[in-house]
């Protein structure tokens, strides 16, 4: 039998109470209100189209989310643009879901992306796959997402693999996020749902995007009588309009969404008296509304108490990112203490 | 039940090739319930491939005979006449009927005339459902009676994900959400309280991921068996 583990001491279990002691924890641990922005990777192996889109968020947020797959569209592993942000000095968060792999792929992946320098990752559950481009695919979901958070809390914590094995040498670390809808019906189980992920053991919590701010408010009221705001760290989901008709799509087609007609009529409204020939003329209008809208909405998030940061997914439009922080007032960014070092 | 549908009828006529001798079988079980290879669809079928294959240039012998249950040898054994004299055996039976039929006659050619859709039930006259994974493992206890892992497109054990909206699932608006459906009627029944719970990673070792099943109840077989 053996006496004892070969641990090594620098990972020691949430030294001083830090999980991973990412960014972003150490960010939201000094009650900064944190902002996470979104980055998919292209659908080709070009390492250039995440440098450049790296470039764009470098500064501008405190972390950013590395979609995995996302819509069911095959691109770039999560793992692997990851890497690739990581080298150009943005702190990513990995996304994981359970539609593609089981869980051995999904442990194996932790190890590599610990190992690869990882420090955050998002368990989600994953959009189906007759929504992407490989509608024939088997799907996995051997675990759900509450599993999944389970799993990488377990393997962090306990120091075990999800059948129970003892993990021997350094155990993967990271500031485990997961996903809430305050839109998804039933409404009155959403916050049920977000207490249940955080019992799961999530750290940190990304909305769907919101739109409906009086809904969403009456959602986090929920969640501050259940008294989860105090147990986890939750950034609400804002994302940029583009143009009128992005916003009739996301009001009409897109399950769990929330848009409120006011917006379409605004983004309609914003490229009014120009010519319709003018299509720069009215993209570029469009825009500016979009990121003035998104500037509100997180003006208006910012204030309803249990919220500590904003989740900005600019879909294909990093560029937004940095003039919705910047319009918000949440420039520069804060530069967090280092995790102390170890006794 | 076992619910099935028969396959187009160009498919079928492309399994059975050249073959002259067609066996239909039909199965008075499962498949003659949902009306896709009993009896009635394996005298209709055998009609219609007369009748194509004379058009086609090509005639066929088909004949068709219905079992009572395809899945058990006692049932098709009366079969084995019929069997040796047909070049071809078109099933009508579920897959098991299929493999049935393959098993006990190894040197007759057997095909399949139907697509072995899910376990299931009719939810009105022309409708069937999916209802059972069977997984081995029931949790149905749990969740109101509603199974998530034959009716929640993710096989979610966790409550309804965030594509689900106004009780319909976001593969589709025919699909009810099954979580929703479990909500409702554990919220109904003030049992709210399990989903609260949370249901840890399942074991699929009793699904098919553990490889093909067997039960063997040793108080059920017989004597001379048990000692082979």
């Amino acid at each position: 039998m053996e006496t004892s583990t070969n641990q090594d001491p620098s990972s020691e279990s949430g030294r001083d109470g830090f999980r991973s002691g990412s960014r972003l924890e150490r960010v939201l641990r000094e009650g900064n209100f944190a902002v996470t922005a979104e980055l998919g990777p292209p659908q080709n192996a070009d390492p250039e189209v995440i440098r450049k889109k790296a470039k764009v968020l470098r500064g501008v947020v405190d972390a950013v989310n590395i979609t995995d797959n996302q819509t069911a569209i095959v691109r770039m592993s999560s793992i692997g643009a990851a890497v690739l942000a990581l080298q150009e000095g943005l702190e990513p968060i990995a996304q994981m879901t359970c539609r593609d792999r089981n869980r051995l792929a999904m442990q194996s992946d932790m190890l590599g992306a610990y190992a690869l320098g990882l420090r955050n990752l998002l368990c989600l559950t994953g959009d189906h796959q007759s929504f992407g481009n490989h509608p024939m695919a088997k799907n996995v979901h051997d675990l759900d997402s509450m599993q999944l958070i389970q799993m990488a809390v377990g393997l962090r914590d306990e120091h075990k693999f999800q059948c129970g094995d003892e993990i021997k040498g350094q155990e993967p670390r990271f500031f485990v996020g997961a996903a809430a809808n305050p839109f998804g019906d039933p409404f009155e189980w959403r916050p049920l749902r977000l207490a249940k992920k955080v019992k799961a053991g999530a750290n940190f919590i990304q909305t769907q995007l919101i739109y409906n701010t009086a809904r969403f408010a009456e959602f986090m009221e929920l969640v501050r009588k259940q008294g989860t705001h105090k147990e986890v760290y939750l950034l609400a989901g804002i994302g940029p309009l583009k143009s009128p008709g992005m916003a009739k799509y996301m009001r009409d087609e897109v399950p769990g969404l929330d848009v409120p007609n006011e917006f379409v009529d605004r983004m309609t409204a914003a490229a009014e008296g120009i010519d319709k020939e003018d299509k720069k003329g009215r993209n570029a209008a469009w825009r500016a509304e979009g990121i003035k809208i998104a500037i509100e909405l997180v003006q208006q998030v910012r204030q309803i108490e249990g919220v500590s940061g904003v989740h900005l997914m600019a879909i294909e439009w990093e560029e937004a990112v940095r003039p919705i922080v910047e319009g918000a007032g949440l420039l520069p960014r804060p530069e967090p203490a280092p995790v102390p070092a170890a006794a | 039940m076992i619910i099935a549908e028969q396959k187009p009828f160009e498919e079928i006529k492309g399994l059975l090739g050249e073959a002259e001798k067609v066996l239909v079988v039909g199965c008075g079980t499962c498949v003659t319930v949902c009306f896709a290879g009993g009896e009635k669809e394996a005298g209709i079928l055998a009609t219609s491939l007369r009748m194509a294959t004379r058009i086609d240039g090509q005639p066929k012998d088909v004949t068709h005979q219905t079992v009572q249950r395809q899945c058990e040898w006692e049932y098709i054994d009366p079969l084995a006449e019929s069997v040796r004299q047909a070049d071809i055996v078109l099933s009508l039976g579920c897959g098991i009927g299929v493999q049935a039929l393959a098993e006990r006659f190894p040197e007759a050619i057997v095909v399949p005339g139907l697509n072995t859709s899910f376990l299931g039930l009719p939810t009105e006259q022309g409708v069937w459902e999916e209802r059972c994974a069977a997984c081995g493992s029931c949790i149905l206890g749990l969740t109101g009676g509603i199974c998530p892992i034959a009716r929640c497109a993710k096989q979610l054990l966790n409550g309804p994900c965030g594509g689900s909206q106004d009780g319909r699932c976001e593969i589709g608006h025919d699909t009810p959400c099954a979580w929703q459906l479990i909500y409702d009627r554990l919220k109904a029944q003030n049992r709210l309280h399990l989903l609260l719970e949370i249901q840890p990673a399942k074991n699929w070792s009793t699904s098919r991921d553990g490889g093909p099943r067997r039960i063997t109840r040793e108080d059920l077989r017989l004597a001379a068996e048990v000692s082979e």
